[in-house]
């Protein structure tokens, strides 16, 4: 019956692609360890903590532009009292976390997104600052 | 009983899942034993429908003609709706898969005193193409999660799905369609009296879980948020059979993946099925070709017939005093 | 137009669907099969009884027969097994159906209807019903649950118009056979379906016209067109050697209107000097063993290539008929070809090959017409249907099941001058049934005939008022018995007539005398008035 292979062909194709993550995977020897970062400067202490950041670090800088571009407000106080510049090139990567390539993007192309719009208005600092703990 | 306990259903489930989220152990069961469960039920409930389908055979060619035959070369045919070849079916098929042809046609009955009046009515079709399409979209961009690196071609639907760049993080047109084309549908069969006559469980538990879905999947994106390095690691242990739980996989995450695990464990058992069903259905997929070509019926067997012979025999005075001729006439003669 | 029966209702009723009850009140079921024509085709459980009986005197192990039945007919139609699985209750077939729209019994709308089977084919045939029952969609067979398929398989008259909407191609025509399949095996079947069948299968056809009698009918026809056009044609019954074989619905030759296409096809014939033959062995085109089952359908329909091998024709010719050009297009070949004894068709005429026919070796009379007038070898005049305003019914089986929709067009405005289309929703491959078809177009059930044609007679209605329509053409047997109590009842003023009536009134023949009559032998226009006149509608409007 002719029909019939066209059916399990259509249903083969189906499982083959429906499968691409796992024979990707497999093939590519893909690993669960996500990506490294580099190091932070050392004795340095971030705006927020970790988990916070990791979650919401996009609604943060959204709301440090409209800060700083909007109000004309140069300064973020942190929970705990600390005064920061408004600053992501020369606070957040120039102090800390080192240039954008190797910090913001790790994560980013892991998970596949495009830094909306940073870069088009901010520069990468050229060098990290001086090693520390690893994060 | 049935949207009120389909509700039931899958309030149940968004419990369960905030329930064992809180704990080790139930972690494990939500992370690793319930998707791997579901994900094989879900293959090979797909594979047992579609085996089961295709051995039946097709017996007669049976295609609904929606358009004029082939039939003398001067009359246009409708190659697409009424196909006389196999290429022509292909069309038909493409057209009704990608963009619902038949639904396209829709049109809705109203009496305005005695007299009916049949309007234009695209709003299922609207409503459904817009939810499947989207639907695909928001899968086809999940792949970012468990492949790595991301394939190109979903970082291209992501810049595109969303190219208004609203807020961060960016909001993907796809989730407001299917929300809102999850929305109408849903509030459509509720609203029609016709169809809330003929609606059961099944009707409403699948478009609710797919809701359920759809708004624990965006509150993780615009919402309480989720760490997608998290999540993408889980997915790439699940995919590669080397599993991990992350840290920092939130509630959030443990509800959306429990619905989306019952999801695909229903599949195969439900009217999801149609998802495959509409790829075989004989009234479509096959050419209006009867007359042109033989279509064989694997099972055809011989039946009692009233033959000529036995008529002839029956009716042999009549048949000869009317003057018609008779066989028996014209062996001998 | 006020009418006390037409209250269509907006609201389905609060019961549940699960709930099988019906009422059998008269007027809205048919009669069942008395037992000997049941024995007379070997059907089974053959048993006096009625609907509204308390006691169908179900065998002891129906239940059995029923779900073996099921099992069987799940493996053998891919069809049943898919629409059984598939369905997602969108709704969208629902206002398609004519007898839904006629009567707003909610089990009308083609997804319910399908639903009452498919109910059991959960309960007993899937996982999730099995496991879950009635939350999985699953309902118990029941006696109730049988009389209610009776019920309502017999207000299904597989007219495909749902399939056309459903966007999965779901077809309750094939539900509803499989149903009436089912039923058969307990002995349920209706008297207007199998009494015509069990003719049809000893004598030759549905109306049990023996060979005799067949033959006095169409000498009584001959005599009556002889009337009309001065001109004698031959009535070739059962001649070996033919090049065609031609066959009709029985009732062209023992009903009307049926009866002026019959002249319409012995004109036309005899002016082309076709080289044909009827047959009083397969006097019978339609097929009423489709409303029964697929073997009965096989069973009724064999003879047709068995009697074109016996008289050694060429190829077979088909008047018309709705159904019976559903079993020829898309059955006849399957069941009973393949048809090598034959030739592909070729027009004697024209020398047009019949090339959409070439392995069937069967072309429908309004192919084969609208092929000459094409050619131009017919002369018509087309004046002599200047007191019809005339529009065109599409039968249900030929326009879905066959695509036969400009044909019957191309002769129809060959042959008239007037000639109006009803609405876009309402033909072609939207056509609405006559509410008769399958075998349901008897007495008994007139109410529910008269609500399934609603729709079609409202559209009628329509061209009615706006073009002065008074002639409603069509091109199947049942229509043209069935719809002129329909026109009476919802747009007096109309009549019904045959595709080859019309071509018949127009046709010039050779060697006519001057014609005064039409087929009907009614007065033909009188020049002055062949002038064709404006609508009483149009000049209102103006």
């Amino acid at each position: 019956m002719r029909d019939r292979v066209l059916i399990f062909a259509g249903l083969s194709l189906f499982l083959a692609l429906v499968t691409y993550p796992v024979w990707q995977g497999l093939a590519a020897r893909s690993s669960t360890a996500g990506p490294v970062l580099p190091a932070t400067a050392a004795g340095q202490k971030c705006v927020a903590p970790r988990d916070v950041m990791r979650v919401a670090h996009m609604e943060m800088l959204m709301s440090w532009r409209d800060l700083k571009v909007r109000e004309n407000q140069r300064t973020y106080t942190a929970a705990d009292g600390t005064v920061y510049t408004i600053d992501l090139t020369a606070t957040c990567l120039t102090q800390c976390h080192g240039p954008k390539e190797k910090f913001c993007d790790s994560c980013h192309a892991y998970a596949g997104v495009p830094a909306v719009n940073c870069w088009s208005c901010h520069t990468s600092p050229p060098a990290a600052p001086n090693p520390g703990e690893l994060r | 009983m049935g949207p009120l306990s389909s509700a039931i259903g899958v309030v149940a489930l968004i419990v369960l899942a905030a329930l064992a989220g809180a704990s080790e152990p139930g972690r494990v069961v939500l992370g690793l034993v319930i998707p791997y469960a579901a994900l094989a039920t879900f293959l090979a409930g797909i594979c047992y429908r579609l085996v089961q389908w295709a051995l039946a055979p097709v017996p007669f060619r049976i295609p609904t003609t929606c358009g004029q035959q082939k039939s003398l070369p001067w009359i246009k045919s409708a190659r697409l709706d009424n196909p006389s070849t196999g290429l022509g079916a292909v069309g038909r098929m493409a057209l009704e898969v990608l963009l619902f042809r038949s639904l396209f046609r829709n049109n809705q009955a109203e009496l305005y005193e005695r007299r009916f009046v049949f309007g234009d009515s695209k709003y299922l079709w609207l409503g459904a193409l817009a939810f499947h399409w989207s639907l695909l979209i928001v899968l086809l961009r999940h792949l970012r999660l468990p492949v790595e690196p991301v394939p190109q071609f979903v970082l291209a639907l992501n810049a595109v799905d969303g190219f208004f760049q609203i807020g961060a993080p960016v909001l993907y047109l796809s989730n407001l369609i299917v929300l809102g084309a999850l929305v109408y549908l849903l509030l459509r069969r509720w609203r029609d009296p016709q169809l809330r006559y003929i609606s059961q469980f099944s009707d409403y538990f699948a478009p609710l879980l797919l809701l359920g879905i759809a708004v624990s999947g965006m509150l993780m994106r615009y919402g309480a948020g989720a760490d997608v390095v998290a999540v993408k690691r889980f997915a790439i242990g699940l995919a590669t059979f080397q599993p991990v739980l992350p840290e920092g996989l939130g509630l959030l995450f443990w509800i959306h993946l429990l619905l989306v695990s019952a999801l695909a464990a229903c599949f195969p058992f439900s009217k999801l099925m149609h998802m495959g069903g509409v790829f075989l259905s004989p009234t479509r997929n096959l050419a209006n070709n009867s007359r042109i070509k033989r279509h064989i019926n694997p099972w055809n067997y011989p039946v009692k017939t009233h033959t000529y012979a036995e008529w002839e025999h029956e009716f042999h005075d009549k048949i000869k005093a009317a003057g018609i001729p008779l066989d028996e006439e014209q062996k001998n003669g | 137009m006020a009418d006390e029966r037409l209250k269509i209702e907006s609201v389905p009723p609060k019961s549940d669907w699960r709930d099988p009850k019906v009422e059998f009140r008269k007027g809205t079921f048919c009669y069942s099969a008395a037992g000997k024509h049941l024995e007379a085709l070997d059907l089974p459980n053959p048993r006096e009884w009625q609907p509204t009986d308390a006691d169908w005197k179900l065998p002891a192990d129906w239940k059995q027969i029923i779900l073996d039945g099921m099992r069987e007919r799940l493996k053998k139609y891919r069809s049943f097994r898919l629409f059984m699985d598939i369905c997602v209750r969108c709704g969208a077939c629902a206002d398609k159906c004519h007898y839904f729209l006629g009567s707003n019994d909610p089990k009308n709308m083609p997804m319910v209807r399908a639903e009452l089977l498919r109910s059991v084919y959960r309960r007993y045939f899937t996982p999730a019903g099995k496991a879950f029952g009635s939350l999985a969609g699953g309902r118990e067979l029941t006696e109730e649950v049988i009389k209610e398929w009776f019920y309502y398989f017999y207000q299904c008259s597989e007219c495909r118009r749902c399939s056309v909407f459903c966007p999965f191609g779901i077809d309750t025509a094939e539900v509803t056979m499989i149903g009436r399949e089912l039923l058969g095996l307990l002995g349920i079947n209706i008297n207007w379906v199998t009494k015509p069948a069990a003719d049809c299968f000893r004598v030759g056809n549905h109306l049990g016209i023996q060979p005799h009698a067949f033959k006095d009918s169409l000498e009584f026809a001959a005599e009556e067109l002889e009337e009309i056009t001065g001109i004698q044609v031959d009535l070739p019954i059962n001649r070996k050697g033919a090049e065609v074989l031609f066959i009709m619905p029985s009732a062209d030759y023992f009903a009307t209107p049926h009866y002026y296409t019959l002249l319409g096809y012995m004109s036309l014939f005899h002016e082309i000097g076709l080289d044909f033959t009827y047959s009083a062995y397969a006097s019978e085109g339609g097929n009423f063993g489709m409303f029964t089952s697929h073997e009965m359908m096989k069973r009724l329909n064999a003879k047709i290539y068995d009697e074109a091998r016996r008289l050694g024709v060429k190829w077979i010719l088909g008047g018309e008929c709705g159904h019976m050009w559903r079993v020829l297009h898309q059955y006849m070949d399957t069941m009973n070809g393949p048809a090598d004894f034959l030739e592909p068709p070729v027009s004697p005429i024209t020398g047009t090959r019949f090339d959409n026919a070439r392995t069937t070796r069967m072309v429908h009379i309004s192919e084969f017409t609208a092929d000459l007038l094409y050619h131009n070898k017919l002369k018509l005049d087309p004046r002599r249907n200047d007191r019809w305003n005339v529009t065109y019914h599409d039968s249900c089986n030929p326009a879905r099941g066959m695509g036969l929709l400009e044909e019957p067009r191309y002769v129809l405005k060959r042959s008239c001058n007037n000639f109006f289309e009803m609405p876009a929703n309402t033909i072609r491959e939207q056509t609405f049934c006559c509410g008769s078809g399958s075998g349901l177009g008897t007495d008994e059930n007139l109410e529910i005939r008269l609500r399934g044609g609603f729709p079609r007679a409202n559209a009628v209605r329509h061209v009615h008022e706006k073009h002065g329509v008074n002639m409603l053409a069509c091109m199947c047997a049942i229509d043209k018995a069935t719809m002129p109590a329909l026109m009476e009842y919802w747009v007096p003023g109309v009549e019904v007539a045959g595709v080859h009536e019309l071509l018949g009134n127009a046709l010039v023949m050779t060697g006519e005398k001057e014609r005064t009559k039409d087929l009907r032998g009614e007065p033909l226009p009188q020049p002055s008035m062949a002038q064709p006149q404006p609508p009483a509608a149009e000049v209102i409007n103006a």
